[in-house]
């Protein structure tokens, strides 16, 4: 940032970046704290219902740490920006719900081509359109794997508690920088709109990770954009630093130049889902409750997860052979865990509960063909544990 | 090889503004005829010109062939999706206030499918220097008409002409809140490097309407002749009237020749930027 070390550190002991400590704590308001201990710089976005509580955060704290709110026109103009924000070298920042997250698509797409790092929360509500603006939804988590036209890696985490709303918040931007991709934070209203106890560590017990930056000073040879490392990944430049970079959607070379032809764009989109397939075993999170003997294993996220939970420790204390696989990461998917947990022999059916009509289950069934038992919502209410433990029952 | 012959022959390629073009994407995908090259070229010139390390220029641009300016001048440059050259730069020129930040664009990507970015950030009087490149259609697409074409000029997609009112866009700039508001044509090569070097110099939201000759979509549509012939009209129905008060009648006919066509410098007033 340009401005002065002084004015800096003037604001800084005015308004802490990182709030160490213990809270109670709204959903969405962790994670923009999150966020601002991650090290943001650069917030643009458009207020939707039930993120909006983001925003509003972000407006009050960001400018007093010398970052910068712009609230856009539309949620084309913020995805937008923030990729711009990001090439100026910026940790940026959106929040939206699923109407805008689908604005969002066209230069989620834009980022991943130009394998600029972002974050993207998704506050998901009922859905499709207009749906229950209000209410509760799961019904993006394909969207945010398939959203944008085209094949590229993406991350994306889903908190089940305000607690890793900041948890997950604050490494979603280190993934963004490590792999240079776009990351989403899928929340739900209802983890969106909880207030529990959130804790915050000190400040140097939150590594932040940044993205790689060029080794030479810029000078006679051209700086190449997108020459990975063995890690997939390239350094990147930022605006005004004198590398002359070139940034396009269109398909480039390694300078960044287009290059209209079939062999590169093969090269180009193998490596961009590559970087995160082959690292997808660094990139996964996922917990698991008494999963190695279980006859039943219960997948969820989110939400629905916090009534598996209640589901799974009481069937569990009724002596029933259960388990639970909570997805922490939604993307990349953990299957290589769940063939593995298949592959064991022990397990006799999954069950997936959901606040949609199954789309997590797809994933499930792509994998096996033992029973995968739905339970789902379209949107407005979750699953019960009462529901959930009912199937395990049965 | 002699001596004279290894002394002169570097001499003879080199131009000044070489290092401000991505010598090494020449020659160009454009048009014989087009005038989106003498933009370019006096957008390098202004930069030239501006007494602003080349390095603290950024230049962006949308999608269309105006949107292929950014991959041809060497400084950082960004190709973001349609329409949304205007947000993208946003990020740059809030999150570094130090950059010199300029959108080169088309008139289909600023003012149809950017139309609704290009009124917000003039209102917002973001520190952005914006060249709209009209050449009345969508060139690359093939000729289709768009939101600025002259009433009763034909495209691909109104073969009897087209019926909709287009926008007058120096009007449209000054109404949403642009500090600096230009249109010159390709023809005015002198002034419109002015302009865009007065558009540098400004803190806020610049915006320079520039025509250009598209001879391969519209001006075959029109019966335009080929460039030179376009520039030809420019010459002959231009009237140059800076401070220009009546922005509201500054509509483009091309067919008729009756009516002449309105440039100059119209607007140059200070504004609280979106930084202060």
């Amino acid at each position: 940032m340009p401005d002065s070390a002084v004015t800096a550190k003037a604001h800084a002991d005015q308004e802490p970046r990182v709030l160490t400590g213990t809270h109670f704590m709204l959903g969405d308001h962790a994670c923009a704290e999150g966020a601002l201990a991650a090290g943001l710089d650069f917030f643009a976005g458009y207020p939707i219902t039930p993120s909006t509580e983001v925003a509003e955060h972000l407006a009050r704290r960001l400018p007093a740490l010398n970052g910068r709110f712009v609230q856009m026109e539309d949620e084309l103009g913020s995805m937008a920006a923030i990729i711009g924000a990001s090439a100026a070298g910026a940790r940026s920042f959106t929040a939206t719900s699923g109407p805008g997250f689908t604005l969002m698509m066209e230069n989620i797409g834009l980022a991943a081509m130009m394998e600029l790092p972002c974050v993207i929360v998704d506050v998901q509500r009922a859905s499709p359109s207009t749906g229950l603006p209000t209410m509760v939804g799961q019904s993006d988590i394909l969207q945010a794997r398939w959203g944008s036209h085209g094949d590229y890696g993406i991350i994306a985490y889903c908190p089940a508690s305000p607690q890793e709303c900041f948890d997950l918040t604050f490494r979603a931007f280190n993934a963004a920088d490590k792999y240079r991709v776009p990351v989403f934070i899928l929340m739900d209203e209802v983890v969106g709109h909880m207030t529990e106890r959130v804790v915050i560590p000190a400040a140097d017990e939150l590594p932040i990770i940044r993205r790689k930056r060029p080794q030479n000073a810029p000078g006679d040879m051209p700086f190449l954009s997108y020459a990975p490392d063995e890690d997939l990944v390239p350094p990147i430049a930022h605006a005004g630093e004198g590398y002359k970079v070139h940034m396009t959607g269109l398909t480039h070379d390694e300078r960044g130049y287009p290059a209209m032809n079939a062999e590169t764009h093969d090269k180009l989109i193998n490596r961009l889902v590559d970087k995160i397939r082959l690292h997808a075993a660094d990139i996964e999170m996922y917990e698991e409750i008494g999963v190695d003997d279980a006859d039943t294993i219960v997948i969820a996220f989110g939400c629905t997860a916090r009534s598996a939970r209640h589901a799974v420790n009481q069937a569990r204390s009724e002596g029933l052979k259960c388990g639970m696989l909570r997805l922490i990461t939604a993307w990349p998917f953990p299957e290589a865990r769940i063939r593995e947990l298949i592959h064991l022999g022990k397990v006799k059916r999954f069950i997936v509960p959901e606040v949609n009509l199954g789309q997590l289950r797809r994933e499930v069934e792509r994998l096996t063909q033992l029973p995968v038992i739905c339970l789902n919502h379209a949107g407005g209410a979750m699953p019960t544990p009462d529901a959930i433990l009912e199937l395990i029952r049965s | 090889m002699t001596v004279t012959e290894q002394t002169i022959q570097p001499a003879a390629n080199i131009h000044p503004i070489d290092s401000l073009l991505r010598a090494d994407r020449l020659p160009h995908m454009l048009c014989p005829g087009c005038g989106i090259g003498t933009v370019i070229h006096g957008y390098v010139h202004a930069i030239a010109a501006s007494g602003i390390e080349e390095d603290k220029h950024v230049c962006v641009s949308g999608i269309g062939c105006s949107g292929r300016a950014a991959g041809y001048v060497n400084i950082d440059s960004y190709h973001a999706t349609h329409g949304r050259a205007l947000p993208f730069a946003l990020g740059i020129a809030v999150h570094n206030p130090d950059l010199n930040v300029t959108v080169i664009s088309g008139d289909g990507d600023l003012t149809a499918i950017g139309g609704n970015h290009l009124i917000h950030s003039a209102r917002r009087n973001v520190n952005l220097n914006v060249i709209c490149i009209n050449n009345f259609n969508y060139g690359m697409t093939g000729g289709q008409v768009g939101p600025t074409t002259p009433l009763g000029a034909k495209g691909t997609t109104a073969p009897d002409g087209a019926v909709e009112q287009p926008f007058n866009l120096p009007y449209l700039a000054k109404a949403t809140g642009a500090v600096f508001v230009a249109r010159w044509t390709v023809l005015h090569v002198r002034e419109f490097q002015d302009a865009v070097l007065r558009a540098m110099e400004k803190s806020g939201f610049s915006f320079i309407e520039v025509l250009a000759p598209c001879p391969t979509s519209f001006g075959r549509y029109n019966k335009l002749g080929d460039g030179a012939h376009e520039l030809e009209i420019y010459r002959e129905r231009c009237r140059i009237e800076n401070g220009a008060t009546n922005l509201e009648d500054l509509d483009i006919d091309l067919i008729d020749e009756s009516k002449s066509i309105t440039v100059g410098n119209f607007v140059d007033i200070e504004r609280r930027t979106f930084m202060e």
